[in-house]
């Protein structure tokens, strides 16, 4: 069930070749890959991809790790707190994108009224997914939301697993609370933040779900990742099967590049802990 | 009273308290972050309590501009997301209008807004599919897993690490790289748009995830036991059966759960590889479409109702979350 699926793309990437349309593939060697290679508007999707990856990694890397700082104290209800806080992260992502379709809607939904548009005056507030350049902001905006947690939980564990001495060590040297931020917290805590930015790295790259349900890839093409591309290119209008294929070889080869880096720092964070 | 110095430790220290953190001034800070964290969690769930205020709303209240905060409860989502209806000629509406007492809720609120149900909707034969296949997929996966996992922790595999790798490899790749083959595969063979072909593909999809995190599970319970019961005559298989998997016994809960989850969320695969008949929920929720424009109520009430039970065993897992979501590589 692993490798057969495989093998059988690595076939297809060197054919003419359409699932619909009854043909045998044809075998046409490393067109497809050259096609590809040489199209700007292949290129123009790992932009969008890379653009989104790192826009929504950094911001969740931020936005979650103040998160564990706060929550690493233990206080009333605070367990209570980080699992609310972790229930963005267990939803369906299909169905993530479809709700906050209705909350982005400028004229009944939500966002723009929190973020301070009370006029029912539509024309002068953002269209958070009709304009192509707020739309992959807003895809970022749910990102965030909804894989923050993920990242909080990485680092709480981290940081619950400094040692208390460390600290009382550094306060009998009197050592400033940024300091010991800088040279206590922070690389105490790197490997697993680490673990949580490759993780999310690889994850940017198949981002399908959420995209797919808030913009199909829309307006036009701006939010047209590598992924909901390959799905468009697969099995929306002529099936390019062979051309896709192919695609889906560079991303696959990419991807297992990331992984590898990936699967090492699990291994030594595992190792040290 | 005696002094300390004096009388000596009248009963044993358990537990020492850093004096800086008890002082007034610590205790407050301690206030000052759980308000934080308050506002914090009520920011990240705005969206689901918008998302539970539009599945009770009524078809007008849903779709208003602007947004309303202060609504009459309504059914009018639930019965639109579950149940196909017709508009009723307006003689026949005043007739059951005026006696409303023998109809159902649902066809009272139905009734309201002119129509009468007549069957229930699509809807609820894919969410009956999304039962089924994330039901028997998490079974046969964790089955298969236990056992693969089990080899893994306890027996010497050549090429080991590689193995394991391998086996988490399709879980990295875009689901898109991977349906491509197992379309045409499956378009072959028959499965496509089968029960049958999505049991096989989340089983298949998820084992990777349970030997890993079941692997985890298996590592920390201790070989001696098993290896007196095998000095004691114990086959592999009853040791297996008798002493290691009531031990791992949460672990097995842990994995199944987040396999359900997995399979229950499952929306890419889904939506490639199924059209009427085994389609599931998720791709489902999205398509909903009523007359005249998109049933934001239904789509809300769906949702809604898909997320309960994820929500509740968010809680259930908290625990293990940590492990589950970094494939049991970090235990805490």
């Amino acid at each position: 069930m692993n490798v057969v699926p495989l093998v059988m793309s690595l076939y297809y990437s060197f054919t003419k070749f359409s699932d619909i349309a009854g043909k045998a593939p044809v075998w046409v060697g490393t067109l497809n890959y050259q096609q590809i290679l040489a199209s700007p508007e292949f290129w123009s999707y790992y932009a969008t991809t890379g653009k989104y990856a790192l826009l929504s990694v950094a911001l969740q890397t931020i936005v979650g790790f103040s998160l564990a700082l706060l929550l690493k104290a233990k206080f009333k209800a605070s367990g209570l707190i980080t699992t609310l806080i972790l229930v963005p992260m267990m939803l369906s992502p299909v169905v993530v994108g479809q709700f906050w379709k209705l909350i982005f809607n400028p004229t009944m939904g939500i966002f723009n009224q929190l973020i301070g548009y009370w006029s029912t005056n539509v024309t002068t507030s953002p269209q958070w997914l009709t304009s192509p350049t707020l739309a992959l902001w807003a895809i970022v905006i749910v990102d965030v939301w909804m894989w923050s947690p993920f990242v909080m939980l990485l680092c709480l564990s981290g940081l619950k697993a400094i040692p208390d001495y460390l600290y009382e060590a550094a306060i009998v040297d009197r050592a400033s609370a940024w300091r010991q931020f800088w040279r206590i917290t922070l690389p105490q805590v790197a490997p697993l933040l680490l673990v949580a930015v490759l993780f999310r790295t690889i994850e940017a790259f198949k981002a399908f779900d959420l995209i797919q349900g808030l913009t199909s890839g829309g307006p036009g093409t701006a939010t047209e990742t590598i992924a909901v591309k390959l799905y468009r290119l697969a099995f929306l209008g002529t099936h390019d099967t062979g051309k896709a294929s192919a695609m889906a070889y560079i991303v696959l080869i990419i991807i297992i590049g990331i992984s590898n880096v990936y699967i090492r720092t699990l291994n030594r964070v595992k190792g040290d802990a | 009273m005696a002094s300390f110095a004096e009388t000596g430790p009248s009963a044993p220290v358990v537990e020492s308290v850093r004096v800086d953190m008890v002082t007034p001034r610590a205790r407050a800070s301690l206030t000052i972050r759980m308000i934080i964290a308050i506002i914090v969690a009520v920011i990240m769930l705005i969206p689901v309590i918008w998302l539970t205020m539009t599945a009770f709303k009524s078809r007008p209240d849903a779709v208003a501009a602007p947004p309303k905060v202060f609504f009459t409860p309504s059914l009018d989502g639930l019965v639109a997301l579950l149940t196909t209806r017709n508009l009723v000629p307006p003689a026949e509406l005043a007739r059951l209008q005026a006696d409303p007492g023998k109809l159902s809720l649902f066809q009272r609120v139905a009734l309201d807004r002119g129509m009468t149900i007549i069957g229930p909707s699509p809807y609820v034969g894919r969410l009956r599919n999304s039962v089924v296949i994330a039901l028997t997929s998490t079974f046969f996966s964790v089955l298969l897993g236990l056992l693969a996992a089990y080899a893994f922790s306890r027996y010497n595999i050549p090429g080991k690490s590689d193995w394991l790798f391998f086996i988490l490899s399709t879980r990295m790749l875009p689901p898109v790289v991977v349906t491509i083959p197992i379309f045409i595969f499956y378009s072959r063979v028959g499965l496509r748009d089968t029960h049958l072909g999505m049991i096989l593909l989340y089983t298949a999809f998820n084992l990777s995830f349970s030997v890993w995190l079941l692997k985890g599970f298996i590592d920390e319970i201790p070989k001696e036991y098993e290896e007196a019961a095998l000095v004691d005559g114990y086959s592999r298989m009853r040791a297996f059966l008798k002493i290691v998997l009531p031990q791992a016994m949460t672990g097995v809960a842990a994995t199944a759960v987040f396999c359900l989850i997995f399979a229950w969320n499952e929306y890419a695969f889904a939506v490639m590889l199924t059209q009427e008949k085994a389609r599931t929920a998720p791709p489902s929720i999205v398509t909903l479409q009523g007359t005249g424009g998109i049933e934001w109520g239904a789509i809300a009430a769906g949702s809604l109702g898909f997320l309960i039970p994820v929500v509740i065993v968010t809680f259930a897992l908290r625990k293990y979350l940590l492990r589950g979501v970094t494939f049991g590589a970090i235990r805490q």
